[in-house]
């Protein structure tokens, strides 16, 4: 079997003011994977990732990429790496070109060797016309494709992309995830990829991991994942505003506008039980849709159940110690 | 990384740094030529025309490599000082922490940029001084290779500073506190033999002089000391300083948590 694209083993991370931020983590992500890493915000993502990419030096553990241990040769790990960050780490005050051809010169690449391959990014991002202006200039949305351009100047094999579509407007969001996909499928480029964006997670990733409080707390794939979903809210328009929700035996209605209601709707119940209940009641339900998607509220169920986990572990040392 | 891509590497670094300052002459360039025109004019011309002979030259011959010695020194430091500050401020140096080069590479390439402008500053200053006097060179190859060295060394400290410093404020410290005085007090404007002895003692620990009297000594021909030492000296310095600045490097020290 293929060493997988990276694996982590062990991995822990105390910081100087003695703070966990990684309790020893176990992960791999396979060659050719799209990945998600999620978790709530101080969970451990960026940690993690900044370990992999030599940002934040590990305390503990073991990680490999392509089966090149970082410990033992750190720069030949370093070739297989691409990084887009979740800031903006650029020097603003350069051409976008000079950006992207400086850092292919990094990994060694002559002037060139790279400029065939910096105009095929710069145009497959919508960045060449935008090549000699200063990268301060350009919008945010463009800031992230400049980086993208960047981290695959190099062709890595393994591209590490953290929040890469925060504060982008939808459509663009939309392109990315196309362009996304795109290397992943026809290049073959393993892509692990943190968000915020449960929806991008749910419709790019075919595996996911979980982590929270500096622990892996699911890893699985994201079908997997949402088979296991219990319940799913949808919100019906009704035709005619009604003055307090239906009482319907066995289900879960809450009113959320006037002319809206909030259903929850657990495994094995019928929506056809509850239109059958509101058309005899004569309400009339003229359109329904899913109020959050599916992955964000199995995400929000399990942060919430570590959390509360947590809180459980820490009465419980208070008491032992009263 | 082979020997071929560590080279592409390394050049592209030290041609980031020169296009870096060459993009913001104004700030870079020119005013070390205009001020080091005034001291030409205020102290060479001006003054200097009444102090009369120093060491057996015009005044305007002897503080010239003096002063050109201090455009290079400050120039070297402050390059590097500020372009890797603004590199750890702007997370760009995340770009060559996630490169597989090596971390002596990042280093030299720094050094190399600080040196390109101290040293380029230190041809300007020289061009300027041609308006105002004509200059001979005794030793030309010592001259050449002591303000190299010179430019070497404090283009390291200059990276060491950075390394260390967590606000812009940090990078200004050491230049205004410790190595103006040092330069002023390292015989650019006056022979130490001027001074009683025991402030020619003190002035023998500031490490500037020596830099500046054998610069002198290349133009001029003559030094208030041994110029072996001092070149002995100044090399272990710079051995000294690259490898506690590989080591801070290696450490992650300012660059890593």
């Amino acid at each position: 079997m293929a060493e997988p694209a990276l694996s982590i083993r062990g991995l822990t991370k105390v910081y100087g003011n003695g703070f966990q931020a990684l309790k020893g983590i176990d992960l791999d992500v396979q060659q050719g994977d799209f990945f998600a890493l999620l978790g709530p915000n101080g969970a451990g993502k960026s940690t993690t990732l900044g370990v992999v990419c030599s940002l934040v030096q590990k305390s503990e553990g073991k990680v490999s990429i392509f089966g090149i241990d970082i410990d033992k040769d750190f720069a030949k790990a370093k070739y297989q790496l691409g990084v887009v960050p979740q800031e903006f780490n650029f020097n603003q005050f350069e051409k976008v070109l000079d950006i992207v051809l400086a850092q292919a010169g990094y990994y060694g690449m002559t002037r060139r060797e790279a400029l065939p391959r910096a105009e095929q990014l710069l145009r497959d991002l919508g960045l060449w016309d935008k090549r000699n202006g200063n990268a301060r200039m350009l919008s945010g949305g463009m800031k992230r494709r400049l980086m993208i351009a960047r981290a695959l100047m190099h062709r890595p094999k393994l591209l590490i992309l953290d929040e890469p579509t925060a504060g982008v407007d939808i459509e663009l969001r939309r392109s990315m995830w196309e362009y996304m996909r795109r290397i992943n499928q026809d290049e073959g480029t393993t892509i692990i990829l943190t968000t915020h964006y449960l929806e991008e997670a749910e419709s790019l990733c075919r595996n996911i991991a979980i982590i929270n409080h500096g622990e892996i707390v699911r890893n699985t794939s994201v079908r997997e994942l949402l088979a296991e979903l219990d319940t799913e809210t949808f919100l019906l328009d009704l035709a005619e505003p009604v003055s307090q929700p239906p009482v319907i035996e066995g289900f879960e209605i809450t009113q959320v506008e006037p002319s809206q209601l909030a259903l929850v709707i657990h495994r094995g119940q019928q929506l056809n039980d509850v239109f059958s209940v509101l058309s005899e009641q004569g309400m009339q339900v003229v359109s329904m849709r899913n109020r959050a998607n599916r992955l964000e509220e199995m995400f929000v169920s399990m942060v919430e159940a570590g959390n509360n986990a947590i809180d459980k572990r820490a009465e419980l040392n208070k008491e032992a110690q009263a | 990384m082979n020997a071929t891509q560590t080279l592409v590497a390394l050049w592209t670094l030290v041609l980031k740094e020169i296009k870096r300052f060459t993009r913001i002459w104004p700030q870079t360039l020119l005013p070390p030529s205009i001020t080091m025109a005034m001291y030409f004019i205020i102290f060479g011309n001006l003054i200097g025309s009444r102090i009369g002979d120093m060491d057996g030259f015009s005044y305007m011959d002897f503080i010239v490599p003096g002063l050109i010695m201090m455009s290079v020194i400050t120039n070297s430091y402050s390059n590097v000082a500020s372009s890797f500050f603004s590199n750890k401020f702007q997370r760009s140096v995340e770009e060559l922490m996630v490169s597989p080069m090596p971390n002596w590479v990042i280093l030299s390439g720094f050094i190399l940029g600080g040196m390109a402008r101290g040293l380029g500053v230190g041809l300007i200053v020289t061009i300027v001084s041609l308006f105002f006097t004509r200059l001979t060179v005794e030793h030309p190859l010592l001259t050449v290779l002591v303000v190299v060295l010179t430019s070497a060394l404090f283009s390291l400290g200059g990276f060491i500073n950075a390394l260390m410093a967590n606000k812009f404020d940090d990078i200004s410290i050491v230049p205004t506190f410790i190595l103006t005085p040092l330069t002023y007090l390292g015989g650019v404007f006056y022979s130490i033999s001027m001074l009683p002895n025991f402030w020619q003692g003190v002035s023998m620990l500031n490490p500037i002089l020596y830099m500046v009297n054998v610069f002198r000594y290349g133009f001029l021909g003559v030094s208030d000391i041994p110029v072996g030492w001092a070149l002995t000296a100044i090399f272990a310095f710079i051995i000294v300083l690259f490898f506690v600045a590989l080591t801070m490097l290696e450490r992650g020290k300012g660059i890593r948590s």
